[in-house]
């Protein structure tokens, strides 16, 4: 593998600003993603993990700044758009189409990066999709749960299926909004060793925000702590750990 | 998967079996009775329009009798013109859609009670337009006169004949909403439904769909009033007030919003069920309005929901839950 510190990098974070009325949520962050890295972002409550999220994703338009995912200006983009760019994502809440089976919302994910408009009202029902789905259900191991509507699965399997939504379309980069939230132990532990893998078998970046720190510090490469709205440390997750200012910022100090 | 293609063929059959009653039914009946038939089939394309755009693709439209109007009023325009049906009736489509398109443009910005007082105004405005614009369209006198189509030697003034014709058009439309909803544009409605924002971070272009719910939905409530225009020979914009886009509503909820065949029950049991009450001379009404209230108290889901409830209970799905299998297994 090259250095990914060579490499063009895949999302490009240039001094973002949001304020909502006076209270600036995020002051001015910049950082860099390269192919392959699995960073985290984390934060104390109120840090503007979320907004800084939503300011990347289009889903809030910054007040300055600019973000590219490889080299393009994506600012100002519909989410649909980036997504067709190869930007897969989940939410902080639970976001599956619960009346919907688990194939259907897979397929969903991805058909619209297949042909054109008119190609799919007229081609297949499953968009030629059903082997590719398919093996991604095998992939977060929901086989048996295939035919099931998604509203009626548990909340950890739901979390699964959403984050397998995010990769139905192959993208180059995934941001991952708390995926580890309310999910139980062993349902993480699998979980977390699923997006490893997925890591290292199709070398798709990841960008996550995550409170569980456990979860955080044995997954992310690297790791870039908000608070205020501002980054305060950046590092690897031993640097992290035995890092004052973060320390500080946790407990309030 | 065996089970799933059991059923399927079930469905197939039972298709089969309606297809085959609606062919005998009406023979042998009286005029009226083969009417009522006829409207049933003709509101039944309307609400399966409304179905799409409601049930499908989540927006609410409260102007589907104003879709009908337009196809209606197009229809009869041009036959009295001396145009064919089958020349009206792709120009009466496409207004339609047109219109429909534009009135999606509302539902990207206003959504739920917002967006059915927009569309209930939009009912309102063709009615006015239809009842002031006297030159064109006769205003409260209406058209009438209109022929009805023929078809080389096979023509459709008799009732039964007409019947048919409308069944096939039926039988057509509906095929056409399968292929629709069973392609990856269906999957695509029914994401906007239950999730627009989430469907719109997965590549589902959710204005384009928002538009499209509208614009195909509308252009079948033009379908249903290119056929009312030949069916009744008179139109006048009573016919298309706003009570009748409620009519239209209340076919898809009581039916079931969001199913396919939910239409074709809530057409029946709005069109056909005060033929049935008749008996009850003046109170037919009455018992009417209270069975819509029981339904929708107690089938929220409507009518055809009921079949899965039953399904459900006596048929019961087993639910696999791997985290708790998983954490039998934990030593």
């Amino acid at each position: 593998m090259s250095d990914p510190a060579m490499s063009e990098p895949v999302l490009s974070v240039r001094n973002v600003e949001k304020s909502f009325g006076g209270i600036r949520a995020v002051r001015g962050v910049s950082f860099d993603v390269r192919k392959g890295e699995v960073l985290g972002l984390i934060g104390p409550n109120g840090s503007g993990k979320s907004t800084l999220f939503n300011c990347i994703l289009g889903q809030l338009p910054p007040d300055a700044g600019e973000v590219s995912v490889n080299g393009r200006k994506v600012s100002g983009m519909r989410a649909s758009q980036m997504n067709r760019l190869g930007v897969g994502r989940t939410f902080q809440q639970l976001s599956v189409f619960p009346k919907m089976t688990v194939l259907d919302n897979i397929i969903l994910a991805g058909q619209e990066h297949q042909g054109t408009m008119l190609s799919r009202l007229f081609g297949p029902a499953d968009a030629g999709l059903t082997e590719e789905a398919e093996r991604l259900i095998a992939f977060f191991r929901l086989t048996h749960l295939r035919d099931e509507l998604a509203g009626s699965l548990s909340y950890g399997q739901q979390k699964l299926v959403d984050a397998a939504m995010a990769f139905m379309a192959g993208p180059g980069l995934v941001l991952l909004d708390e995926p580890a939230g309310g999910v139980n132990l062993t349902m993480l532990a699998h979980f977390k060793e699923r997006l490893a893998a997925y890591n290292v078998e199709h070398g798709t970046t990841f960008v996550v925000i995550e409170h569980n720190m456990e979860f955080v510090m044995s997954l992310c490469t690297r790791i870039i702590v908000l608070a205020e709205g501002a980054v305060i440390a950046e590092g690897t997750p031993d640097e992290i750990r035995s890092n004052q200012t973060v320390i500080d910022a946790y407990l309030g100090g | 998967m065996r089970g799933l293609s059991l059923h399927r063929s079930w469905r197939l059959l039972l298709i089969v079996a309606l297809l085959a009653a609606a062919i005998l039914l009406p023979l042998g009946q009286k005029n009226y009775f083969i009417y009522v038939l006829t409207s049933w089939l003709i509101f039944t394309i309307a609400a399966m329009g409304l179905n799409l755009t409601l049930g499908y693709a989540g927006q609410i439209s409260l102007a589907q009798a104003s879709f009908m109007a337009l196809g209606a009023y197009t229809t009869a325009l041009m036959t009295l013109a001396g145009w064919h049906w089958l020349v009206s009736l792709p120009v009466g489509l496409t207004l339609c859609f047109v219109v429909g398109l534009v009135l999606g443009y509302p539902a990207l910005r206003v959504k739920g009670h917002f967006l059915a007082f927009v569309t209930l105004a939009f009912n309102t405005l063709v009615f006015l337009v239809l009842r002031n614009e006297e030159w064109l369209t006769g205003g409260t006198y209406g058209l009438s006169g209109m022929p009805r189509p023929e078809f080389g030697s096979f023509s459709t003034d008799k009732q039964l004949p007409f019947y048919y014709f409308t069944l096939g058009v039926t039988v057509l439309a509906a095929l056409g909403l399968w292929a629709i909803v069973r392609s990856p544009w269906g999957r695509a409605f029914k994401a906007l439904r239950e999730n627009p924002i989430r469907a719109e971070s997965l590549g589902v272009d959710t204005r384009r769909f928002t538009l499209l719910a509208f614009a195909i939905g509308s252009a079948y409530g033009g379908l249903a009033g290119a056929l009312v225009t030949p069916l009744v020979q008179f139109i006048e914009p009573g016919s298309f007030g706003l009570a009748h886009s409620l009519r239209i509503l209340l076919m898809v909820v009581v039916g079931g919003a969001g199913y396919f065949f939910g239409p074709f029950i809530g057409a029946a049991v709005v069109i056909l069920l005060p033929e049935v009450l008749r008996f009850t001379e003046g109170y037919y009404l009455i018992i009417y309005s209270a069975l819509v209230i029981v339904m929708l108290v107690f089938v929220p889901s409507g009518l055809i929901g009921i079949f899965g409830k039953l399904r459900a209970r006596f048929w019961p799905r087993r639910q696999v839950r791997a985290d708790m299998a998983e954490g039998a297994r934990l030593p």
